[in-house]
């Protein structure tokens, strides 16, 4: 095929030549992304399908190789009881499953928001000229580059109700009338987990908006000045549009990662029905129990659902990667 | 991936240069929790002493629901990185597949053993893992607090409660706003089937799933202790205890700040330590018992024992290291210097042992007694169970909703996943 494009410029006119040079350069970039997409497919492609097909398997951890073929069991299907009765088993009406993709949804939703707001706070801060402003930006990262799950452990024992600083600060200034199990109850073990995921991902969302905010042009805000317009009405008419791509990008970014959570929930909450997230559970099924084809079942329409939000947040957004908007 | 595949090919050239030298480079696995892992150093280095061989620890979490996730993973995927495996008691029925058989390798030794504990490592006539340790619960309690109270070590739940809270808050009064009553191991995990089997147990509520495999957890016995349990949460015991798994419980215990708690063998030897705060002022007791017909103590049966992979590269060094991990010699060691309970029933008259550890003379007839989880007859579903009825017992201790409500729920979840038959 190479050749055949090859030998055809010959005879070809200006403008064909330069699509020539597009076609080189096109080509150029496949080979460059070969590399890349070999090891996705090997790393990410792979056992992406191996999930999927354990999903319609009944293979169970001790006898990988021995799955058989089994359809759509484990999501979904019908018994029909000695008694006539009809009911229907599987993953799509497992209460469980439901309950953790609606913990999933909640927590998604809480923590994206929050720091997509306090993200674009900083951002602003951070956008200001002020002395040392580069060492902060360095600073600020610091929770994002500590791995999860020390980030996890740390304020586990931050959050202990005995011995956790957490309360003994609250006792000392007077701010607690007594001694808070944080991360005992369901209830407050969410919102444990709420705040350590915005303390976490608050400096990641800050940068991306910041690089957002770089790109705006001074003479606008001068203009405006020079106008009198106040500078709320700046922020709303003027920041916000021009940093949204960069803003909507970083909101993507956020809830792919807040959709899989599993690793602060795992560490911080009692393994309770209230706080588990369709990765605990899939995890769960997938080695604590012996269903690790009902498990496989969870993964994929933990992948769709991923897919699925995705695909309707960059629809109904209007997001484009290329940084324009619109 | 490359990690991996350099650690495969480290431990094969290890191997290689080893089964030239008569040495092989072991490796364990092992959650204790403690100083249980300095323990187990010293006793490997004896080993490595008298073999040649090096053994490597690999620490794992403490959870027991968290080691049984890996090492199943590892296993099912034919890891020949780690040699042998402590196991839980409750383990050998849904891990018999990848470990060796290790009848004939202690045929001399086994009858040493209670038969009780050889016949639960035992799946088919299959010798799955030798016995390290067993374990049975205790109430631990403040004997000086006790004392100046002048009250009795208590017999029942209710009497535990009343006495706890009365200590509590007079000690609170007093000035010692840390002061708790009871603590125990309320996290959502294997550590709170084990409590609350011996609520229910203790008062005549039967153990969840029968020896038969009958499903016998919705009964307004098994509903009272778990009601009666609910209870001490805000009361006598902190909010807390709702995610305390045994060290945190341990550690609020030997702080000095709470009068009973419910735990292991293990605390004993950690609390009477020098940097303990209650060295010398606690004793343990048997587990308190309910009221209703058919109650009394009940203590959950616990324990470690040793396999080995079937995917070692060298088993034959590996059981020998098994072997010795269940000897009387690592056996006596452990229950004097980490008070764990022997399986070999000679030590319990043994006069070191008894020095160390008085309480143990005891706890020959407890343990006999103890109640085994129901891993026999629920066989490979056991984890599901488990975390089943530890879910149910969660929420109610949470408050969402009543025992009954919630035992009700899980009578019919366990139907669902038995089916035809465990």
């Amino acid at each position: 095929m190479a050749t055949d494009v090859m030998a055809e410029p010959v005879v070809q006119t200006g403008v064909k030549i330069k699509s020539e040079l597009m076609q080189q350069r096109v080509r150029a970039a496949q080979l460059f992304l070969l590399p890349m997409l070999l090891a996705l497919a090997v790393v990410a492609g792979w056992p992406l399908l191996r999930s999927i097909y354990f999903s319609f398997t009944d293979a169970s951890l001790n006898n990988i190789d021995g799955a058989e073929w089994i359809g759509f069991g484990n999501y979904l299907r019908v018994q029909t009881l000695d008694s006539g009765a009809v009911r229907y088993r599987g993953l799509l009406v497992d209460p469980a499953w439901w309950n953790a993709v609606w913990n999933t949804l909640r927590f998604a939703v809480l923590s994206v928001s929050l720091e997509a707001v306090l993200g674009m706070l900083v951002a602003l801060v951070l956008n200001a000229e002020f002395r040392g402003r580069g060492i902060v930006r360095a600073a600020i990262l610091i929770p994002w580059a500590i791995p999860t799950i020390v980030s996890a452990k740390m304020w586990s024992w931050m959050l202990n109700d005995q011995f956790g600083i957490l309360n003994d600060l609250g006792m000392r200034l007077g701010l607690l009338s007594q001694k808070v199990a944080w991360t005992a109850t369901a209830e407050t073990a969410m919102t444990a987990v709420l705040i350590v995921d915005i303390w976490k991902t608050t400096p990641f969302m800050a940068l991306l908006i910041l690089a957002g905010l770089q790109m705006v042009p001074k003479d606008i805000y001068e203009a405006a000045e020079i106008d009198g317009v106040h500078p709320v009405k700046q922020f709303f008419k003027i920041t916000l549009p021009l940093v949204r791509p960069a803003l909507m990008v970083a909101i993507i970014f956020r809830l792919l990662d807040a959709l899989r959570i599993f690793d602060l929930i795992y560490v911080l909450t009692p393994n309770s029905s209230a706080t588990k997230t369709m990765s605990v559970l899939a995890r769960e099924n997938l080695f604590d129990f012996d269903k690790f084809a009902y498990g496989s079942a969870m993964s994929t329409l933990l992948f769709l659902i991923i897919a699925l939000l995705t695909i309707l947040y960059i629809w109904l957004g209007k997001v484009r990667f290329d940084g324009g908007d619109r | 991936m490359k990690i991996n595949k350099l650690l495969v090919g480290l431990l094969t050239s290890v191997t290689l240069v080893a089964s030239v030298a008569q040495a092989a480079e072991l490796s364990m696995v092992s959650g204790d929790t403690g100083n249980g892992l300095e323990f187990l150093r010293t006793q490997l280095d004896k080993f490595e002493a008298d073999t040649g061989n090096t053994v490597t620890i690999v620490p794992m979490p403490s959870s027991t629901s968290d080691q049984f996730g890996q090492y199943k993973l590892w296993l099912a995927a034919g890891n020949a990185d780690i040699d042998v495996y402590q196991t839980d008691v409750i383990w050998a029925p849904q891990l018999a597949d990848q470990f060796l058989d290790l009848t004939d390798a202690a045929k001399d030794v086994v009858s040493q053993h209670f038969p009780s504990i050889i016949e639960s490592q035992t799946v088919d006539g299959k010798l799955v893992a030798l016995p390290a340790f067993t374990d049975a619960p205790a109430l631990f309690y403040r004997k000086d607090l006790l004392e100046k109270y002048s009250k009795p070590v208590p017999t029942t739940w209710d009497e535990m409660a009343a006495t706890a809270k009365e200590i509590q808050d007079a000690e609170r009064a007093a000035g010692n706003a840390e002061m708790y009553g009871f603590v125990f191991q309320g996290n959502a995990y294997e550590g709170l089937t084990c409590n609350a089997l011996e609520w229910v147990k203790s008062n005549g509520g039967g153990q969840i799933v029968e020896a038969d495999g009958t499903i016998s957890i919705n009964n307004p016995q098994a509903a009272a202790a778990i009601d009666r349990a609910a209870a001490w949460i805000g009361t006598i015991a902190p909010e807390g205890n709702l995610a305390y798994q045994e060290e945190e419980s341990r550690g609020v215990w030997q702080l000095g700040n709470s009068v009973f708690m419910r735990n292991w063998p293990y605390a004993y030897a950690l609390s009477a330590g020098d940097d303990s705060a209650v060295k010398g002022k606690f004793e343990v007791a048997p587990l308190p018992g309910g009221d209703g017909e058919g109650s009394g103590s009940a203590a959950t049966l616990g324990g470690w024992n040793v396999a080995v992979s079937k995917y070692s590269s060298d088993p034959e060094e590996a059981i020998k290291l098994a072997l010795y991990l269940s000897s009387t010699e690592v056996q006596k060691e452990r229950s004097i210097n980490q008070s764990n309970l022997p399986t070999i029933e000679a030590l319990y008259d043994d006069a070191d042992v008894l020095k160390a550890s008085p309480f143990m003379a005891n706890w020959k007839e407890i343990f006999q007694n103890a109640v085994p989880r129901p891993s026999a007859p629920t066989k490979i579903k056991y984890n599901e169970v488990s975390s089943l009825f530890w879910s149910a017992v969660h929420s109610t201790l949470s408050g969402n909703g009543t025992a009954a409500e919630n035992l009700e729920g899980l009578e019919a979840d366990l139907t669902d996943l038995k089916g035809d038959a465990w």
